[in-house]
């Protein structure tokens, strides 16, 4: 079962083109973009177990933290980079950012959107906020630097990051056009350098 | 003698070493011709019919073709890499044909300068030549003639076995579809060389050493060959891991002031040096590390690395430790970084591990998964 988000990144990104895989988790991601897109590239992860199922399924995986930085590739050596439901477990959210429009001409970049209408009311209800996107408890959570899109967007803004493309998805994986910052729970950013 | 090994509890049991002969002569780098000579050679599993599913594994400083199983008259004669090599372990027997080599220059029965020379009916000595990491390749490329394999699936070492491993890639990138380059450096550091020359020096400053031809003199230089391998075995071990496994507790409770063993550690070390000495050729020891220290693929490229692998075919699975300050993980990450410049296929994973260099002998849950998962991968395309 391809997962929703996946299917969406897949759409942008072109056919045989060379791809980064920002925090790849188990790979499934990449796996299924050299399935359907025969793309080449690697996946980059930290934790050991994601590593040995990222090799399982098949996917070139390289064991760096992204924290440091990506000072192992070459300016413009990678098609597109992607960011999926990974900026929002990143301490230096900025400076991922932008290593990945010095990287890569096109940046792919989804999160879960803090401002779907599910965790405003949750915060209304005077707790943190829990969803299907966002499962954890507010003790045990990886995610560091939750944002809306309006937040994003402004990020994006400030460190000269051009939106190519958003799209946003409700529950279930349905497209969400009308009021997307209360409606959505996951958002998809294509962006790329305004510098190039 | 063919080697059936008999497979069960998950080891290869009982194996045999084999001895290849080479009639032609063998140029060296160093502009020195060798030959004839022989290569001894062990191997675990079954060649399958495309002669497709072979891995090499490729020794260290001081091992030897003996990788996995025992000896049916020394069952203690376990092989250097039998928790990584066996039906059923990350290397599985069950799926690939592996042959352990000693290489050229050793002690364990390949041609080395305690053979025989033929031209003179004595030992070699101080007369055998200096070898590299590319000689052996090329004389592990014979073997591989002589068994019937164009390609390997992999090959794979550790330490020197990993530069092996790389130096395959660019010698004979068509004969490789995959390298596993475990607890490597695409060079030596200048320290490294350092601790080189002194184990060297201890060698060849021992009276019993007679110019490296002490054969004719039937003594060894044991006092420098233990000293060698003491100095060799502090830096194969992390600081920590030493901590923990000997301590500092005083053998008698309390200072003897003498220079006896009081320490654990020194017990350790005056042990492991006299094995070693026991077992190990001196000359062999020189040559080898000699090897290490030569060894730097990018020489010929005015020091770039990337563009001395700008040839290699082979797909590439990199492992370092955490703790392994002889190799640390920074020297295989240039190796990664020279194979991304390059858009090589490459996986790359740094093992938590306080054990220092000696960790890429040791069983490790993640590192063992890794060389595991991929080599799952090598199989499938080999149908194995």
């Amino acid at each position: 079962m391809i997962r929703a988000d996946h299917e969406l990144i897949a759409k942008g990104v072109a056919p045989d083109s060379r791809v980064l895989d920002l925090g790849c988790g188990d790979g499934q991601l990449l796996a299924h973009l050299q399935k359907v897109r025969r793309v080449t590239g690697y996946g980059i992860e930290i934790v050991p177990e994601r590593v040995v199922a990222a090799l399982k399924n098949g996917v070139q995986v390289l064991q760096v933290n992204l924290e440091e930085g990506l000072s192992g590739f070459m300016d413009g050596s990678f098609d597109t980079v992607i960011l999926s439901q990974t900026l929002q477990a990143m301490r230096h959210t900025e400076a991922i950012l932008r290593e990945m429009l010095r990287v890569g001409r096109e940046g792919i970049v989804t999160f879960p959107n803090f401002g779907y209408w599910r965790h405003r009311w949750q915060v209304l209800n005077g707790m943190m906020p829990k969803s299907p996107d966002m499962p954890y408890e507010w003790y045990d959570t990886p995610n560091v630097h939750l944002c809306t899109l309006q937040d994003f967007e402004a990020l994006c803004a400030r460190i000269g990051a051009q939106v190519m493309e958003r799209s946003v998805m409700g529950p279930h994986g349905v497209t969400v056009d009308w009021l997307p910052n209360l409606r959505g729970s996951l958002a998809y950013y294509r962006i790329r350098s305004q510098t190039t | 003698m063919t080697g059936q090994p008999r497979e069960s509890d998950g080891h290869v049991g009982t194996v045999f070493p084999q001895v290849a002969h080479f009639a032609e002569p063998l140029h060296l780098a160093c502009a020195s011709v060798l030959g004839p000579y022989q290569l001894v050679y062990e191997t675990y599993g079954k060649l399958n019919v495309r002669k497709d599913n072979a891995i090499l594994i490729c020794h260290a400083l001081s091992g030897t073709h003996h990788v996995a199983g025992h000896y049916a008259e020394d069952p203690r004669a376990v092989g250097w890499w039998d928790n990584m090599v066996g039906p059923g372990k990350p290397v599985d027997t069950q799926r690939f044909f592996v042959i352990g080599v000693n290489n050229l220059g050793g002690c364990h029965g390949s041609t080395g300068p305690s053979s025989i020379d033929p031209a003179t009916e004595a030992p070699y000595g101080a007369s055998f030549p200096f070898l590299t990491v590319e000689d052996w390749v090329h004389a592990q490329a014979r073997l591989a003639d002589l068994l019937g394999i164009t390609s390997f699936a992999a090959v794979m070492g550790g330490s020197l076995g990993g530069m092996q491993a790389l130096q395959w890639t660019l010698s004979y990138p068509g004969r490789v579809r995959h390298a596993l380059v475990i607890a490597a450096a695409p060079s030596l550091s200048a320290q490294n060389i350092g601790f080189n020359e002194v184990a060297r020096q201890a060698i060849t400053s021992d009276p019993h050493f007679h110019g490296g031809d002490f054969y004719r003199a039937g003594v060894i230089p044991e006092r420098g060959l233990r000293l060698a391998r003491m100095l060799g075995h502090i830096t194969y071990l992390s600081d920590d891991a030493m901590m923990a496994k000997f301590g500092r507790e005083l053998l008698g409770g309390t200072p003897h002031y003498s220079l006896e063993v009081e320490f654990e550690i020194e017990s350790y070390l005056r042990y492991q040096g006299k094995k070693f000495s026991e077992r190990f050729d001196a000359n062999t020891y020189l040559i080898m590390t000699k090897a290490l220290d030569y060894f730097d693929p990018a020489r010929a490229h005015g020091g770039n690395l990337s563009l001395a692998l700008a040839g290699v075919q082979a797909h590439f699975l990199l492992v370092s430790f955490t703790s392994d300050w002889r190799f640390s993980p920074a020297r295989s990450r240039e190796i990664v970084q020279a194979l991304l410049d390059n858009r090589v296929p490459v996986s790359y994973a740094e093992i938590a591990s306080n054990q220092g260099h000696d960790a890429f002998l040791m069983e490790n849950g993640d590192y063992f998964a890794v060389v595991r998962a991929y080599l799952e991968r090598v199989a499938r395309e080999c149908h194995a």
